[in-house]
């Protein structure tokens, strides 16, 4: 298909790439690119389904923290369930409770979408305060709620076996945890890719992203497609979640709140409601939350904010604006 | 007895937010016409037509389509009627390709053949332009692909909105002839436009609205020939349309 390339907003993440080269080794350049690119990966998952909520519903949806935060809780039980498959000498067991794991935790942060939209959700369209205001309160409720459920102290998280240590590539150290993390992350960006542009859902979505009313004056309930796209969304975060809680390997009841301003600032540089633009901002923050965390760690903390500034005084609708009607 | 029309509002009153825009229209299609709906900015045609589809819901009054009550079916529920909407922005999906556009405007997501080879002589731009991205393309050729994705599929009415607005005289006849081979495929059609020449050259009947209401309803040919009633009605002088 002949579509207009911005290859000013695709060329950013290998120019980034490439001028951090001669600032380090080659082996910490590899290390940092990859945990980068993995940290971007579990964030892309994590913030997808924000942009999509917020790209075709128009949703400003803060409690998306919260299905990070069921997720990541699902997962972390799961895995202190299969201790005998994560404590084995086994690849395809450690796969088999890394794979159930974030399975449990997409469909029970996918159930708790469902619930959301149903309940708080559906009242508040159109209402970007109202919206911001009871999903707030939604956060708030549901992170009490994993307390009371798993209690306040936090919860240990036991990595298969396989998936702990690194590869030694040439001198460059690289964990194994990431390049899973990496791989998955690439796999459900092929499945959004191939969902979003071959299927015919995927068509509604995209248009629905542009224009709602058009959608319904073409015959399609949109409500419905609100629906499907909130709880895969959901999903989506609860996926991120835990991979997210493997990865940090503790998990509090804060982990979604902590996450929801990173995944934000994600979703700002992408450009609401772009899932191109997600997958780019996604590794851009995790390409320079690591370089910028190994070249000048004080200025870590604040390193990803500097990142959307930057991006939006270059694109104040960010890398990839929708045009919508 | 003649044929009751396809299309009829009875007294229709719609609001958007504490504006009151309608104020009880009455308006009636007749079946395999084209209607011409006529009048001044503001007189409340765009809202006709978005209440019809039921963007903007009716407060008050009846939209009966074939003798069925649609004032309160949802928007998509009256579009799968058959009723086919082209808005006055024309509602392209401007990231998505040609192909796309027209592919969201059929009902399986498989095209006629022999309908599509319809629309492409009737706009041959389409077949040229059919993998590219509708964002690039030029106003006119938007309005042709609007027009070409509410013909894609049998529709039994099409509502059409000011579909000449801000494009070339050029572009202008092309489209009147493409809504000429439209009209002769005995399709019903309402059409709101403020071009004169392209209503006279165009509608069998017309309705002209003035401030939320209907104010004349008759034939084209009798508003053609009354030049009085033109200038009442829409403010035109014989100049402004020769």
């Amino acid at each position: 298909m002949k579509r207009a390339h911005d290859w000013a907003a695709i060329l950013l993440l290998p120019v980034l790439i490439l001028l951090a080269l001669p600032t380090m080794s080659l082996s910490t350049w590899v290390t940092l690119t990859v945990a980068g690119g993995a940290m971007g990966m579990m964030l892309f998952l994590m913030a997808l389904g924000l942009t999509l909520i917020f790209g075709l519903m128009d949703v400003l949806n803060f409690a998306h923290g919260a299905f990070i935060t069921l997720g990541a809780y699902v997962a972390a039980s799961v895995l202190g369930a299969l201790t005998g498959w994560t404590a084995a000498d086994s690849w395809a067991l450690n796969m088999l409770a890394l794979a159930a794991a974030v399975a449990a935790a997409a469909m029970c942060a996918g159930g708790a979408g469902l619930l959301f939209e149903r309940v708080l959700i559906r009242r508040v369209y159109g209402s970007h305060l109202q919206q911001i205001l009871i999903t707030v309160g939604g956060l708030i409720v549901t992170e009490q709620l994993v307390v009371v459920a798993w209690g306040a102290q936090q919860l240990e998280i036991p990595r298969p076996m396989a998936m702990r240590g690194s590869f030694l590539v040439g001198g460059a150290a690289i964990e194994k945890y990431r390049v899973v993390a990496m791989a998955l992350g690439l796999v459900i960006w092929l499945v959004m890719y191939l969902l979003l542009n071959r299927t015919r859902v995927g068509l509604l979505v995209r248009a629905g992203v542009e224009n709602r009313e058009m959608v319904e004056a073409l015959g399609f309930r949109i409500r419905r497609l609100f629906v499907g796209v909130f709880v895969a969304g959901a999903a989506l975060a609860g996926i991120g979640g835990a991979m997210w809680a493997a990865y940090q390997q503790v998990v509090t009841s804060s982990i979604g709140g902590d996450m929801t301003i990173l995944v934000f600032i994600v979703v700002i540089i992408g450009g609401l409601g772009s899932v191109t633009g997600c997958l780019i901002g996604a590794i851009l923050v995790g390409l320079v939350t690591n370089y910028i965390g190994f070249l000048a760690p004080s200025l870590s903390l604040g390193s990803t904010i500097a990142a959307m500034v930057l991006i939006l005084l270059w694109r104040p609708r960010g890398l990839f604006p929708l045009a919508r009607s | 007895m003649s044929e009751p029309p396809l299309l009829q509002l009875e007294g229709v009153h719609t609001h958007i937010g504490r504006y009151h825009i309608l104020h009880g229209v009455d308006l009636a299609v007749p079946r395999g016409e084209l209607t011409m709906l006529l009048g001044r900015n503001g007189a409340g045609k765009t809202t006709s037509l978005r209440s019809i589809m039921g963007l903007w819901r009716a407060s008050a009054g009846r939209i009966i389509f074939d003798g069925r009550d649609i004032t309160a079916m949802p928007t998509p529920d009256i579009a799968r009627l058959g009723i086919a909407y082209v808005s006055e922005s024309m509602g392209i999906f401007t990231q998505l390709t040609v192909h796309e556009n027209m592919k969201l405007a059929t009902a399986s997501g498989r095209f006629d053949q022999t309908r599509l080879d319809n629309v492409f002589a009737l706009f041959p731009i389409l077949r040229q332009k059919w993998h590219d991205a509708a964002g690039g393309l030029s106003g006119g050729q938007k309005q042709m692909l609007s027009i070409s994705r509410a013909i894609i599929e049998e529709r039994r009415l099409l509502v059409i909105d000011e579909p000449s607005k801000g494009l070339a005289p050029g572009v202008i006849e092309q489209l009147i002839g493409g809504l000429r081979a439209l009209k002769a495929t005995h399709t019903t059609i309402l059409l709101v436009e403020q071009n004169f020449h392209m209503a006279s050259a165009l509608g069998d009947s017309v309705a002209v609205m003035d401030d939320g209401r209907i104010a004349h309803s008759g034939r084209m040919a009798d508003l053609v020939a009354d030049e009085a009633l033109q200038s009442r009605l829409l403010g035109l002088s014989l100049a402004s349309h020769q």
